[in-house]
């Protein structure tokens, strides 16, 4: 570990970026020095402001748009695209220059990340960027903000927490640590944001956690950001005698988050303003969107409030005679938002999906199912067994529970600022343990629900030096490749395929899995691609294990996996066998290697090998 | 009472003309103040002339950036420069939500505003010799000598903190919102 002065803590996030820090000196067991540090950025034109999260947006102006002077930076840069508050409101004027959700395209398993291809709907003449690049552009402004408030302390010399979502797949965390690593983050570590938020509940509790969980206990995470869904179980136990920390299991990634909610009520104003006979333009609906935005989080915070004014203030300079009024109901936050993302349903409830159409428009995957609730019901029934081979908890779940039952439950994320969304889970929650004769769940309070990520992660670079209790639990997947299966060759059919576990669960960070026994042919001088599957379920696969079936809710297929061997030395063509072998980095980023049986050399095999997509 | 003291049209009389020489005559209102903070007159060296009035010229940068962010925000100007007389008063109520929404949160995101006094409106408090004039502004029956007891009747506001955007060189600040042209 470097000699840093800080730890620095990065919530990279599908809307809002926020950068918190640890003064390492300063700070001692449970008297943590923390805070978050503001972010300069362009607030109009020509003007910077301190700000205490950069929106995640970027603007690609036309050159004729902007003077150089108005792009000016405190840092005195005058780079030819805005990041930050300034970009979000021009995107809102000019959408088809507008970067947006770049996070949520990293992770996009259906398009090439290191392709420009953001905007998606910008015209020829913008020159694009890759999802990987919008990632390094927020990142730089916030190197270049840090480096501007501790100028004797670059951040690049600092131990840096970055945070991605537990549901992102070995492709996708490493092309985030990759994003880091090109802007000079080289002392750079991922955390999962639940766990973020859950290291920002200890330290927010300075050493009275342990009062508040005890052993036996099955913390939920339920963090609900701007464009994602994100769920972790951490089960509290024992070792030596103090409380220990394991996350369990991790859910899926679900692109479902506070946007969706916040834009499903503007359609839904904006179809009463429709009857109305007025028409919004896009810069009218985002106005709509925020006034919503607004409206719904005094009515959810109010239950004496039935209806909230909402305006949608005109683009000309008529102010008076150009805006549009209506109101938004109790009743529609109820039906659209309360109903259509929480609504009641059982423990066996699942989320719907329907297939989908073969020629999709390129676009993100949003979730098609909104309903939270059906998705924590099938997260939670799919983990029943989570802690089943967990030393203390082999009791802990009734026989012929029908999901794993959570004791505690810590919510994060602006979404459950509308504390009767954080009440309506909870309530469903807890009518599906009644349902199973078990307690209601705790609440773990004093969440801060922009900020706990960046600061939990700051947090978390702290206890990395052993100065705290840190969560275990390494990989929350197990993983395979596909082999073909030596059965004889039928006609007209696929050769079934059998998956050879690579990488067994819960591998830490800085270890590495065994050399499966079995080999796999790879081609010199071409690319070899494997199918690549991951399980969140099969904890006790161990390496070289060959499962011939398994049950489709069991195991996942990836994104494929590529082999090139290079040709030197070799005669292009021929097949060498080879092992596959997986490690965790110390970054925290899963790393395949092809083995040969002979020769010291090992060959990287690749995550983000789609490009013709 | 002193036979000597003022009646009530002298009073007042002298207060109007103090009021205005205040105002105009920086070196009178030193003196007022400090007659008003109960300290004795400095006695002028003979011979000593009054030095002129010399009145600072503000920065206009800083109120037109506001003004600025006002409008950005909040829509002030429109709201300003329209003509109110020609609508109901639901057209500008709606209006008026914009202007407040928007206007509030330029002031709560730049200015730190907090009150001159922290007692309720309505509630008796004194003030002892040499509160600050410029904070406190005595109305009513002003006569006497300090402690003054009365009856808080604005609390006043003052700013505690301002912080407003910087601005890179050759920034307009006049232009308080461009002209939007959609292409």
């Amino acid at each position: 570990m470097i000699d840093a002065r800080y730890a620095v803590g990065i919530d990279l996030g599908t809307t809002h970026c926020v950068m918190a820090a640890v003064d390492l000196t300063a700070s001692d067991q449970d008297d943590v020095a923390q805070w978050t540090v503001s972010i300069p950025q362009l607030t109009a034109p020509g003007a910077v402001e301190d700000r205490p999260m950069l929106p995640s947006f970027l603007y690609l102006p036309h050159p004729d748009e902007l003077r150089p002077d108005d792009r000016t930076l405190p840092w005195g840069e005058q780079p030819p695209f805005v990041v930050g508050e300034l970009a979000r409101a021009m995107g809102g004027r000019t959408p088809i220059r507008l970067v947006s959700s770049a996070k949520s395209w990293l992770c996009h398993p259906g398009v090439d990340r290191r392709a420009a291809i953001l905007p998606v709907e910008a015209p020829d003449e913008v020159e694009r960027v890759s999802p990987l690049q919008a990632s390094m552009r927020y990142l730089e402004h916030l190197r270049a903000a840090w480096d501007q408030h501790y100028p004797d302390a670059p951040l690049t010399e600092q131990d840096v927490v970055l945070t991605v979502p537990a549901s992102f797949d070995p492709a996708a965390r490493e092309l985030t640590a990759e994003a880091a690593e090109a802007v000079g983050l080289g002392h750079l570590v991922l955390l999962e944001e639940p766990q973020a938020a859950l290291y920002h509940w200890i330290l927010a509790a300075r050493g009275e956690w342990r009062k508040q969980v005890r052993v036996g206990d099955i913390i939920l995470v339920i963090d609900l950001g701007g464009g994602t869904a994100d769920f972790s179980l951490i089960a509290v136990t024992e070792r030596d005698g103090s409380l220990e920390l394991v996350r369990v299991a991790v859910g899926d990634h679900i692109l479902l988050g506070g946007d969706n909610m916040d834009l499903a009520l503007a359609h839904a104003v904006r179809a009463k303003l429709a009857e109305q006979g007025a028409q919004l333009d896009p810069w009218q609906l985002q106005g709509l969107t925020h006034g919503c935005r607004n409206a719904k989080e005094i009515l959810l915070g109010d239950a004496a409030v039935e209806t909230v004014p909402v305006v949608v203030p005109s683009r000309g300079s008529k102010l008076i005679g150009g805006t549009l009024r209506t109101e938004l109901t109790r009743d529609e936050v109820t039906r659209n938002l309360v109903e259509g993302f929480f609504p009641w349903v059982d423990a066996s409830a699942r989320p719907t999906s329907r297939a989908r159409a073969a020629l999709t428009k390129l676009g993100l995957p949003y979730a098609q199912d909104p309903a939270m609730t059906r998705h924590l019901a099938a997260f939670l029934a799919r983990q029943v067994g989570a802690t089943r081979d967990l030393a203390g908890f082999e009791d802990r779940l009734p026989e012929g529970a029908s999901f794993l039952h959570p004791t505690a439950v810590l919510f994060n994320g602006g979404v459950f600022k509308a504390r009767s969304l954080l009440d309506r889970t909870l309530e469903v929650l807890n009518g599906w343990l009644a349902a199973e004769h078990a307690p209601p769940v705790r609440l773990l309070e004093g969440a801060d629900l922009d900020l706990a990520v960046a600061r939990g992660a700051a947090y978390y670079g702290y206890v990395r030096r052993g100065r705290g209790v840190r969560i275990r639990g390494g990989t929350a997947k197990s993983y395979y490749v596909g082999v073909e299966s030596a059965t004889p060759a039928v006609p007209g059919m696929e050769p079934p395929i059998e998956a050879l576990c690579i990488a067994p669960f819960g591998m830490e960070e800085g270890t590495q899995a065994q050399l499966p026994p079995q080999e796999v042919g790879l081609v010199i001088g071409e690319p070899v691609r494997f199918r690549f599957f991951g399980s969140s379920v099969r904890r006790t696969d161990h390496v070289g294990a060959v499962l011939e079936e398994w049950a489709p809710e069991e195991i996942e297929e990836l994104e494929e996996i590529e082999a090139t061997l290079p040709a030197e030395g070799r005669q292009p063509g021929e097949v060498v066998p080879v092992r596959l072998h997986a490690a965790v980095t110390e970054v925290g980023t899963l790393r395949l290697e092809a083995v040969p049986r002979t020769g010291g050399e090992t060959w990287k095999i690749e995550f983000d090998v789609r490009g013709e997509s | 009472m002193n036979a000597s003291q003022p009646n009530f049209p002298t009073r007042l009389a002298l207060a109007l003309r103090a009021f205005w020489r205040i105002l105009a005559d920086s070196e009178f209102a030193r003196q007022a103040l400090r007659l008003e903070r109960g300290e004795s007159a400095p006695t002028v060296p003979v011979g000593e002339q009054p030095k002129p009035a010399v009145f600072r010229e503000t920065l206009s940068e800083s109120a037109l950036q506001l003004l600025a962010l006002l409008q950005q925000e909040g829509r002030f100007v429109d709201f300003l420069e329209e003509n109110v007389t020609a609508y109901s008063d639901t057209e500008i109520g709606g209006a008026a939500r914009v202007v407040h929404e928007g206007c509030r949160k330029v002031v709560r995101d730049h200015l730190q505003i907090e009150p001159v006094r922290t007692e309720a409106e309505g509630a008796r408090l004194t003030l002892a010799a040499g509160f600050d004039a410029a904070a406190v502004r005595l109305t009513g029956n002003v006569v006497g000598q300090p402690p003054f007891t009365g009856t808080l009747m604005h609390r006043g506001w003052r700013v505690a903190q301002i912080t407003l955007p910087k601005l890179a060189e050759g920034h307009d600040v006049r232009v308080l919102a461009p002209a939007e042209v959609e292409l």
